[in-house]
């Protein structure tokens, strides 16, 4: 069993690898009428696939692992896109539509005649990036050392993280945030310096997607594989057991909180670059659950599950709504019923059980079945 | 990092020197304790003295408060009054239950929990006396002395040829032992064991026996069980519990032959 988890996890690395490196490499080596050649539309559409995959992957940490139900990890996701967001902001500079040097042009919009102080420096990368992991995970640390502290789980837990995220986007959405309201951060121009919009720049923006997701699995795997892992699963299935044992239960949860919350905010900065647009609608609380549906329909607690579930849901996505946008809801609905019904392990849990099946009967055939 | 309350300050001191102070004699003070839950007295005045390396039998009718005076000394219920110290020094009142057991003082529930993802070895991993913050949990690499330690355990439990099954398909008695197992990794000044033979055959049963003989002295024990015949193969010492307060100490056959004790179990 532990040598056919090993199995898939190891194609869908090496999946992911080919993927990181292979589409970039085929951009740079073939010419753009070339078969090979992967279009603009595709790389961004695969650097997304990669991003939401980073953000499911996230979710199965606290999840899967922990057993903690977020049902708002789209906040995490979002802040993290809105730290990018505005550091593509400060990018703009002088070329938005009202020329200011320094002021957004929405800012200027507003009639603001100087930068809000959050604003600041955010011109330099570096900052930007510290910022993508650092306000997801300062808010997860303030909201689960609350929650976890006065020892709220359950449904309670992830009604409130739902209620967290919908907070969010009210906020968001006032102009007087200052995050450019409904409107979002957009008409972005450059990235360190380069045009966003040019091919190189979109396939090292799905490298460094896939990059980030490969280094996250990995890390993730050495987490859960970890004894903190251990501790963390053992809080899943008996919580107060795990508290006589010594360990200071919301403690680890909120260590495995914050680091999630870190992930989703990494996955969302990669996201915004490649659509080109982060807007107060990815707070929204449909989102988070979008995101719990890919982790279910995948096979929570095994990690590449998140991924599978991440990427084909957001390809069926993709398709469906391409051709009959009203019925997608719909149908993700019927598919997370069933799923939820048919395959409380997911796709991989029904993978898992067909080589099993299939284990089973060539042991019976040579006769080694192990009584 | 959290700011160290006076309390943990004390604890850290104690697992320093590695010493509770039980120069008077007892390791486990219970004075006056009352725990009452919605009017129901659990715990009536109840005043308890466990000495250091003693093995005390917990009985009593249901209802008596024998698991609440465990949930009390473990921090899983406040008492609404009365003490309760570890030692001479250590308010136990004031720790939560995570500091408590890290104090020493471990837990056998009534139910076994074991953690059914987990296998045996990790489940005892998990147990075993060590760091047990977030960061160096998560670096934590089992020495050869800790391994040694655990396979020590497994053998004492008699679990050694499970040990890498997970412990969510041990038979119930198996889960009773590893529940034990999970109290020796800890190393505690103090055992709570309740109910540990439930479900256990004979030859188990005989064997729970034998090895809680062994660990009087090394540690305390306070066993609570239902099972007569087992408390007079183990017990020096016999509490009797009733409407949550003590009704009489003495030896198996002093309150056996106890009117008081009599009339409780065949009611009056």
């Amino acid at each position: 069993m532990m040598a056919n988890l090993d199995k898939s996890y190891g194609s869908v690395l090496s999946l992911l690898l080919i993927v990181t490196l292979g589409i970039p490499l085929c951009n740079m080596l073939f010419p753009a009428d070339s078969a090979l050649h992967f279009s603009a539309y595709s790389v961004s559409l695969i650097g997304k696939y990669l991003c939401f995959a980073l953000l499911g992957l996230s979710l199965d940490m606290v999840w899967g692992y922990a057993g903690i139900l977020v049902l708002g990890q789209g906040a995490f996701f979002a802040l993290g896109g809105y730290a990018m967001g505005m550091y593509l902001m400060r990018q703009i500079g002088s070329r938005g539509v009202y020329g200011d040097a320094l002021l957004p042009d929405f800012m200027v919009f507003l009639n603001w005649k100087e930068l809000p102080w959050y604003w600041h420096g955010f011109e330099h990368f570096g900052f930007a990036l510290l910022m993508v992991v650092l306000v997801p995970g300062v808010l997860a640390f303030v909201f689960g050392w609350l929650a976890f502290r006065s020892r709220v789980t359950g449904v309670y837990l992830s009604i409130i993280t739902q209620a967290l995220t919908y907070a969010l986007l009210l906020a968001f959405f006032r102009n007087e945030m200052g995050f450019g309201g409904n409107n979002g951060l957009t008409d972005f121009k450059d990235i360190l310096g380069f045009n966003i919009q040019s091919e190189a720049v979109r396939s090292l923006l799905l490298f460094a997607s896939g990059a980030s997701l490969i280094g996250a699995l990995l890390l993730c795997r050495w987490i859960v594989n970890s004894k903190l892992g251990r501790v963390v699963t053992a809080i899943r299935d008996q919580e107060s057991r795990v508290r006589f044992l010594g360990y200071r239960v919301e403690l680890f949860k909120l260590w495995v909180f914050v680091f999630s919350a870190m992930l989703a905010g990494v996955a969302g900065a990669l996201y915004v670059p490649q659509v080109g647009i982060i807007n107060p609608s990815e707070f929204s609380p449909l989102n988070s659950l979008e995101i719990v549906i890919w982790v279910a329909i995948g096979g929570r607690g095994t990690l590449y599950g998140a991924i599978i579930g991440a990427v084909l849901v957001n390809y069926a996505k993709t398709v469906l709504t391409g051709l009959m946008p009203e019925i997608w809801l719909f149908s993700l609905g019927a598919v997370f019923v069933l799923v939820t019904l048919l395959l409380p392990d997911g796709i991989v849990g029904l993978l898992k059980r067909q080589r099993q099946t299939i284990a089973a009967k060539t042991g019976l055939k040579t006769g080694v079945a192990s009584a | 990092m959290m700011p160290l309350t006076h309390s943990e300050d004390v604890v850290a001191s104690a697992l320093v020197t590695n010493s509770v102070d039980t120069r008077h004699g007892p390791v486990l003070y219970m004075e006056d304790v009352s725990v009452s839950f919605d009017g129901f007295k659990a715990l009536n005045h109840l005043s308890l003295y466990i000495n250091d390396g003693e093995l005390r039998c917990v009985i009593g009718p249901n209802g008596a408060g024998k698991t609440t005076l465990m949930d009390v000394i473990t921090g899983k219920t406040r008492p609404d009054s009365g003490s309760v110290f570890f030692g001479q020094t250590i308010d136990l009142l004031e720790l939560d239950e995570p500091a408590i057991a890290q104090a020493g003082i471990c837990r056998k529930f009534q139910k076994p929990s074991v953690f059914d993802a987990l296998t045996v070895f990790e489940t005892l991993e998990l147990a075993l006396k060590t760091d047990k913050r977030t960061w160096p949990t998560l670096f934590h690499k089992l020495n050869e002395q800790q391994r040694h330690r655990i396979h020590e355990v497994l053998t004492t439990i008699g679990l050694s040829s499970l040990i890498n099954q997970p412990a969510g398909i041990l038979s119930h008695g198996q889960k009773q032992w590893l529940e034990i197992g999970m109290l020796l990794m800890q190393e505690p000044k103090v055992m709570l064991v309740d109910e540990p033979i439930a479900g256990m055959t004979h030859q188990e049963i005989e064997r729970t026996a034998e090895l809680l003989l062994s660990l009087q002295g090394k540690h305390s024990l306070v066993v609570v069980e239902h099972d007569m015949e087992f408390v007079r193969s183990i017990a020096r010492k016999v509490t009797v519990l009733h409407e949550g307060s003590v009704l009489t100490e003495g030896t198996m056959d002093e309150v056996q032959n106890d009117p008081r004790v009599i009339q409780v179990y065949l009611g009056g």
